[in-house]
């Protein structure tokens, strides 16, 4: 059934659109684009913040063109003075109620206020006045909450309860003191939030943003206290978005750079998380068949994405025996540093600072978490960087990021294959396992490499995969209404999955909370985005000769040289972990 | 689950029984009762109500044990439970005083006397002093405009109040704590 047209005029023009769409989008079918500030195409209609009026014809007040939904012969402009100088009013209002601090703001030149602020035209400053003033919380290990630079715009509301299902945030009082945050205001560390991090992303000020660990990094590189061994490591997705940051088109693959990039800073060595993703299929693989032999529950959960495993710990704790007991690939990656590769440097993990970039917030949780640290106590992994904390490092020393040589990774932690790359987006934990699988199972050395049914952004992927004459049942999460969706299924019984892949974020890990804010003309959870930057993992999984994480000589020694068997003694020392139910317990 | 775990790793009947104790019976039966209703969030707001009915106020406990056993975000109660202004986040005092700020009073000084009060009481608009003895409100016109500036207290109206008059007012509660109400007000017959 087609739906009925709409005829209507907007600035003058004549147009035709689908009966349902409203004056926002029908204006941009002619190209133009309506200043907003609270709407978000993937989330659910606020119009809170009345950026986006326009005048119509027969009303003499503004309408909200994000929720006003057109109708036959209605008459639109969207640039008329009057309108102008409303959205300036408007702008105003939010200007006077902000601080006046973008020059030293964490958003400064990336931030949609300042942006729309520029845009319409907003000169001075008319009204000083009362402006609301409300301490950080920086109670959290991975979001700090600024209330202060809060316009109200609820678009973290929406993602932590539409996308994540969370629903940890909420408008508290009213009018004037308005403040969103977590349940009675308390401290975000003792909230049900799981530290995804999508309310950084989304935010269009720095009313939320990860917990800085610059500052860290830039001490250790100085040398200050004491010069130690820096290690640094990078995920599977930070070369795929990392070059948006410095001018690359979206989707371009910057591996080389990014390790040179790394050197010049300073590091000592430079190695790919992508060896404990190969390290982890490994391992997760060995489960999983042990368990597919009646040796545990099944389904089979992935245990890499920190925000899934504490979203599991507060929302699902019955399902803990279902999880992988793996350490995700950065932890694992950062334990053999202090360990393994500290043994044949002969150095003291004392003396190592590890590094850890990742595309997440919920990471720099992990990296503290006490069940993994080292036996004397020390964190395995001591600082973790977003891309958007590297890409501003690396801006800030003055490293011409996009004219850079490109480098090569250290061994033997810098090795990795294909399926460690795909790590870093939606299905790709699954397809690499699934490689290995298939392998291990038919005893043929080239088994299937590509298995198109987990590919693509939708949410929740289902596929029957038959390998060796048996029939695997997998199921791929991202976002975690999704995994909701998937933990019911599994609860009822109605599905009979065998190896479910979680991702807290919508996409994986391309679209984390601690990735680069998308150009101007993006959205952060379009899955356009998503299909840009995990084209760029597949491609560069496609170009390797190694696609196979048991293929990789580098785990293979690991495993002669120092660990022995895989879900062995020494392996489950230092390659797995365990998970307790957390409170506050999260409402499902 | 095709193979389930020994060992729970639920924590599910600890934390409901742990929330059973925060309430009465009667409001885990209403809970109960409307869980499967259509939107059956809408019912938070009645839910409330009867949580302060009963206690006078909402506290973290039983605001908590509601989010869990209605299944509604705790970000979303206390959100909502912010947002009225009938809905009391502290215990009330024993005596509630409650100044005008109607047109009249507010005209005729209504902010000093308000001022005054918070410097007496230390505390602001909403909340109670530690002692458990007073709790601030502000109220719209209370319909004795004649006596502007007025305050009350309880069910006492007390006006035209100049702030000095506050500190005696204040001392006939504090000195006759059992007593139900000071015999004479001030200016009202």
């Amino acid at each position: 059934m087609t739906e009925p047209m709409i005829k209507l005029t907007i600035d003058g023009e004549l147009l035709e659109v689908p009966a349902g769409t409203t004056v926002m989008k029908a204006a941009e079918k002619l190209g133009i684009n309506i200043p907003r500030l609270c709407y978000h195409p993937d989330l659910s209609l606020e119009g809170a913040c009345r950026v986006c009026v326009v005048q119509v014809e027969g009303f003499n007040h503004f309408i909200a063109s994000c929720s006003q939904q057109v109708w036959e012969g209605m008459m639109v402009q969207t640039n008329s003075p009057q309108i102008r100088q409303a959205r300036r009013d408007i702008l105003e209002l939010l200007l006077d109620n902000h601080p006046k601090d973008c020059q030293t703001c964490e958003r400064d030149g990336n931030c949609e206020l300042q942006r729309q602020a520029y845009r319409l035209g907003v000169r001075e400053r008319l009204f000083e006045g009362k402006r609301k003033q409300y301490p950080q919380d920086e109670s959290s290990k991975s979001v700090v909450r600024n209330p202060e630079k809060c316009i109200l715009c609820g678009r973290c509301i929406r993602v932590c309860a539409e996308v994540q299902g969370v629903q940890n945030l909420s408008q508290h009082g009213r009018g004037f003191n308005t403040v969103v945050g977590p349940a009675n205001l308390g401290p975000m560390d003792e909230s049900a939030c799981i530290q995804c991090g999508q309310c950084v992303a989304v935010c269009p000020t720095a009313a939320f943003l990860e917990k800085d660990h610059t500052e860290r990094v830039w001490e250790a590189l100085s040398g200050a206290a004491g010069k130690k061994h820096l290690v640094v490591h990078t995920a599977p997705a930070i070369r795929a978005t990392i070059g948006e940051s410095f001018g690359f088109p979206l989707g371009t693959p910057v591996t080389g750079q990014l390790v040179t990039a790394l050197r010049r800073l300073g590091f000592d060595a430079i190695f790919d998380t992508n060896f404990g993703a190969d390290l982890t299929v490994i391992e997760e693989g060995n489960e999983f068949l042990k368990r597919l032999n009646g040796e545990g529950p099944l389904p089979l959960l992935t245990s890499c994405s920190p925000g899934w495993i504490n979203f599991m710990e507060k929302f699902y704790p019955e399902m803990i025996p279902l999880a992988s007991t793996c350490k995700s690939p950065m932890q694992m990656t950062s334990t053999l540093i202090k360990t393994y590769y500290a043994e044949r440097k002969g150095i003291d993990p004392k003396d190592i600072f590890v590094v850890a970039i990742m595309p997440c917030v919920a990471k720099k949780y992990e990296a503290a978490r006490p069940e993994q640290l080292l036996s004397q106590g020390e964190t395995v992994t001591d600082a973790v960087l977003t891309t958007r904390e590297l890409a501003w490092m690396i801006k800030s020393y003055g490293i011409d990021f996009a004219n850079l040589p490109e480098g090569e990774y250290d061994r033997p932690l810098g090795v990795s294959s294909g399926a460690g790359d795909i790590f870093g987006t939606t299905g790709g934990v699954m397809e690499a396992a699934l490689r290995t699988v298939a392998v291990k199972l038919t005893g043929e050395e080239l088994g299937p490499l590509v298995f198109e049914a987990v590919r693509g952004i939708v949410g929740l992927k289902e596929a029957t995969v038959s390998i060796g004459g048996q029939e695997i049942n997998v199921a791929v999460c991202d976002g975690l209404t999704h995994a909701k969706k998937a933990l019911a299924y599994i609860k009822s019984g109605e599905k009979n999955y065998h190896l479910v892949e979680m991702m807290a974020c919508p996409g994986g890990c391309i679209m984390g909370g601690g990735q680069p804010y998308p150009p101007f003309e993006m959205d952060v959870l379009d899955p356009e985005l998503a299909k840009l930057r995990a084209k760029a993992l597949y491609s560069v999984d496609a170009h390797k000769q190694l696609r196979r994480s048991h293929e990789n000589p580098a785990i293979t020694k690991l495993y002669e040289e120092y660990i022995g068997e895989p879900n062995g003694e020494k392996a489950h020392e230092l390659l797995h972990t365990h998970y307790q139910a957390r409170m506050p317990r999260g409402i499902r | 689950m095709s193979h389930c775990c020994q060992v729970s790793t639920d924590n599910w009947e600890d934390v409901k029984a742990k929330c059973l104790t925060a309430l009465p019976e009667d409001i885990v039966n209403y809970i109960d009762d409307h869980k499967g209703d259509e939107h059956a969030e809408s019912n938070l707001i009645a839910i409330l109500h009867r949580v302060q009915r009963h206690f006078g106020y909402l506290g973290q406990e039983q605001m908590n044990a509601v989010a869990q056993l209605a299944q509604i975000p705790l970000a979303k109660v206390t959100g909502v439970a912010t947002f009225y202004h009938l809905f009391r986040l502290q215990p009330r005092g024993k005596h509630v005083i409650s100044v005008c700020m109607g047109t009249a009073c507010y005209v005729k000084g209504a902010e000093k006397l308000s001022q005054r009060l918070m410097d007496e009481l230390g505390i602001h608009y909403g909340e109670t002093t530690k002692d458990g003895m007073f709790s601030l409100d502000n109220s719209r016109c209370l319909g004795t405009c004649g006596l502007a500036p007025v305050i009350m207290v309880d069910d006492q109206v007390y006006g035209p109040v100049t702030p000095s008059e506050i500190t005696i007012i204040l001392e006939k509660y504090i000195k006759q704590p059992r007593a139900a109400a000071p015999k004479a007000a001030l200016a009202v017959q």
